[in-house]
């Protein structure tokens, strides 16, 4: 029969999302938390986040051209990787150790397991994990030009000395790039709460748990908001943890894996001998993530056929 | 009930929302199939070259679930010719060239209706099978023991993008509707009706609201227009509360459920004995020139509907019977308007085709959208591994094929596809179980 009718299974309309307006909204999400960062730490700031996007998109265009998959750059998953890596560097760290930890998140945590989707712990977290361990230049964090101190909020924390709170939730402290600044990354969290790209339940439960965990060994509510509004908890629990290929899809999942980070989160920085434990935590908690996963389906409306 | 079902918010694009019916001429000719219901096809009991009216049996109902067919022109048999259905099937279909003259069959009166079994015959004698789209024999709903019956349930909700035609029913057909409720409330016992309808119908609520208060029985539920509101367990669940297990029916809760416009066409044969032989449907789409609610002899080619409606804008690329949801894709504009078909759609071009497929990114928006709680993830993957157990697991059983986790995919992902696949699947790995069973 000669139809040029198309066939095809219902539905046939869909719905305007597709992976890479969801990967802009997360870079535009980023933008406040990056322009922080520019203003806070200057020039070699940009440096950094133009490289690790830079080596993130072609490391992985190469492996795809070398290994003759099909390009997928254009999805922009690749400048998120890069981008939240940068984020999470301090801005004097040497540019060859974050191009290093580009290709590192790229190539050996997310191309090597089938690429987008198929990943299975955070690139972005693994990248810089790796990079801790890997290069001694990590522990040294930049400081913004009028910080007052020369010691990051949880290092100071851990002295036993409480920085200004304000200071804290403008981000006028030592750290990583985009990690400083718990205003804007607040921002930036309401955008995609607003834009439906992640759901409350896993920031608040990771946040929540550590401020409660905090508090309950602290017992002092200012030490406590300066231990949640130190480090890199924001940008985790908000941008880091809710990576889709590497967190809980249900609303359960997701609080559990929240608890859970923020427990390991509070273990680490507590007793442990790192000052942060963010990127361990849900480092740990991806690779728990399909056991969450299968504790917590939803329930079948009607059951299952008799 | 503790809980409204997930579904997804579409875009409603009712164009054709609160405009009257307009009726089309008469076609040349109506090409009737057996098979415009779920069960047994019909078989043809008039012969090429028989005269029949408006309202004449042209095909007997064939075992316990089947319908009659009755010619929609008067004229003359010209054929009886095999077709090829929408589901690949090929089926008789009954072709009658039309005299013009639209004569009604002069044996056409009134059914007396004065107990239930009386009722149950004068539907099933009508012809009418649920015209929402499914196309179940109606009258298999009434031919039950009253006493299990708590509630009627009629769907108003037209949750699918496009169409209107059932709001149309429920502004300018309520008298037939409260006919047919006066008639089921009297022979059924029925002493509760829910009339569920999505609330982006005010005009539709407003005049459902006046039948309510006619008839005490009668309570009119309006529900958020989320998509698929208009599923049956769906609006079971939302209008009662109750839970109709999976592969159950609503009876099982003491519920019928029923189409608005099945209950108006119910109605319109009480009052004058004449079968379904039209439908007043909705032709709209990207491609159609004039969207309107055209009011069809049932047999009518899709392109002489479409042509009635201007024609198109531009050579269309998909045709759909049904909405786009749900709706059913067709590859030959000579296809006929059936008893179910509710809406005609016309896509162009640069709506025909879906976006590139892409990797899944696991961001969990099929598995929460799902009204049912089906992971389709899940379900995928146990399909191409051929893993019954987990197909079941997900909820291979419990799939309606509304069509919300490929409609919400950011990756294009063929999601209702591979849940029918996974069914026939599950089915195919069971039948194999049991007779592996049956041998020992």
């Amino acid at each position: 029969m000669e139809s040029k009718l198309h066939i095809s299974v219902s539905p046939h309309i869909r719905s305007k999302r597709n992976t890479r307006n969801i990967m802009l909204d997360v870079i535009l999400s980023l933008l406040p938390a990056t322009a922080a960062g520019i203003v806070l730490f200057g020039g070699s700031a940009v440096a950094v986040v133009v490289t690790c996007i830079a080596a993130a998109v072609l490391s992985e265009g190469f492996f795809n051209l070398i290994i003759k998959k099909e390009q997928t750059v254009n999805d922009l998953s690749a400048v998120v990787t890069g981008l939240l890596l940068a984020l999470n560097l301090p801005a004097n760290i040497p540019l060859w150790q974050a191009v290093i930890g580009s290709v590192f998140a790229i190539v050996i945590v997310k191309c090597f397991f089938g690429g987008i989707g198929c990943n299975v712990v955070n690139p972005a977290i693994t990248g810089r994990v790796f990079m801790l361990i890997a290069f001694g230049s990590m522990a040294q964090a930049a400081f913004p030009v009028d910080s007052a101190s020369a010691a990051t909020p949880l290092v100071e924390l851990s002295q036993g000395n409480v920085p200004d709170l304000l200071e804290l939730f403008l981000g006028k402290n030592g750290g990583a790039i985009g990690e400083t600044s718990v205003l804007a990354l607040l921002i930036g969290g309401i955008y995609l709460l607003a834009r439906g790209v992640i759901s409350w339940h896993l920031p608040v439960a990771y946040i929540g748990t550590v401020f409660l965990f905090t508090l309950a060994v602290q017992g002092d509510l200012t030490v406590t908001l300066a231990y949640i509004f130190s480090g890199g908890l924001f940008i985790g629990a908000i941008f880091m943890a809710t990576d889709y290929v590497t967190s809980p899809s249900t609303p359960a999942g997701k609080l559990i894996f929240g608890i859970g980070a923020g427990v390991i989160t509070v273990l680490i920085r507590l007793w442990g001998n790192y000052p942060e434990g963010v990127s361990f935590a849900i480092l740990l908690m991806n690779i728990l993530n399909p056991f969450i996963e299968k504790w917590t389906p939803r329930k079948l409306f009607g059951g299952k056929k008799a | 009930m503790a809980f409204s079902l997930h579904g997804v918010h579409l875009p409603h694009r009712k164009n054709t929302a609160d405009t009257a019916a307009v009726a089309m001429e008469t076609p040349k000719t109506v090409t009737l199939p057996m098979g415009m219901h779920i069960g047994a096809p019909a078989v043809p009991v008039v012969k090429v070259g028989d005269h029949v009216d408006v309202g004449t049996l042209v095909a007997e109902q064939n075992g316990a679930i089947s319908s009659p067919v009755y010619a929609s022109v008067s004229g003359t048999v010209k054929a009886i010719v095999e077709q090829l259905q929408v589901n690949g099937r090929k089926l008789p279909a009954v072709v009658i060239e039309s005299d013009g003259a639209n004569t009604p069959d002069p044996a056409i009166a009134p059914p007396t209706v004065t107990n239930q079994e009386e009722l149950v015959e004068a539907i099933r004698k009508s012809g009418i099978v649920g015209l929402g789209g499914a196309g179940f024999p109606t009258y298999v709903k009434f031919k039950v023991d009253p006493a299990k019956v708590e509630a009627l349930i009629i769907n108003g909700a037209e949750c699918e993008p496009y169409i209107t035609s059932d709001s149309l029913t429920m502004t300018q057909r309520a008298d037939e509707m409260a006919d047919a409720l006066r008639a089921l409330e009297t022979h059924l016992g029925i002493k509760k009706v829910i009339i569920g309808i999505e609330n982006n119908k005010k005009s539709a609520i407003a005049k459902m609201k006046e039948l309510a208060n006619a008839d005490p029985c009668v309570q009119v539920v309006t529900l958020p227009a989320v998509y698929p509101q208009g599923g049956e367990k769906v609006l079971v669940y939302h209008t009662t509360g109750k839970v109709i297990p999976a592969g159950k029916l609503p009876l099982d809760v003491g519920c019928i459920v029923v189409n608005c416009t099945t209950l108006a066409c119910i109605g319109q044969y009480l009052k004058t004995g004449m079968p379904l032989v039209d439908k007043c449907i909705t032709v709209d789409g990207s491609a159609v020139k004039e969207p309107k609610n055209v009011i069809v002899p049932i047999g009518t080619a899709m392109e002489e509907v479409f042509a009635f409606c201007g024609g198109f804008k531009e050579e269309p690329g998909k045709v759909l019977y049904g909405g786009p949801m749900m709706g059913v894709a067709v590859a030959d504009l000579s296809a006929p308007v059936l008893k179910n078909t509710n809406a005609i759609l016309a896509f162009d071009q640069k709506d025909a085709v879906a976006g590139k497929e892409t990797a899944c990114i696991r961001c969990g928006a099929c598995y929460n959208h799902c009204p049912f709680g089906i992971n389709p993830v899940a379900l995928e993957k146990a399909y191409r591994e051929g893993d019954a157990e987990a197909m079941e697991k997900a909820g291979a059983d419990v799939c309606m094929e509304c069509g919300c986790c490929a409609f919400i995919c950011p990756a294009n992902r063929p999601l209702v596809q591979n849940n029918k696949l996974a069914k026939v699947a599950l089915r195919d790995a069971r039948a194999a179980a049991k007779e592996k069973e049956d041998q020992k």
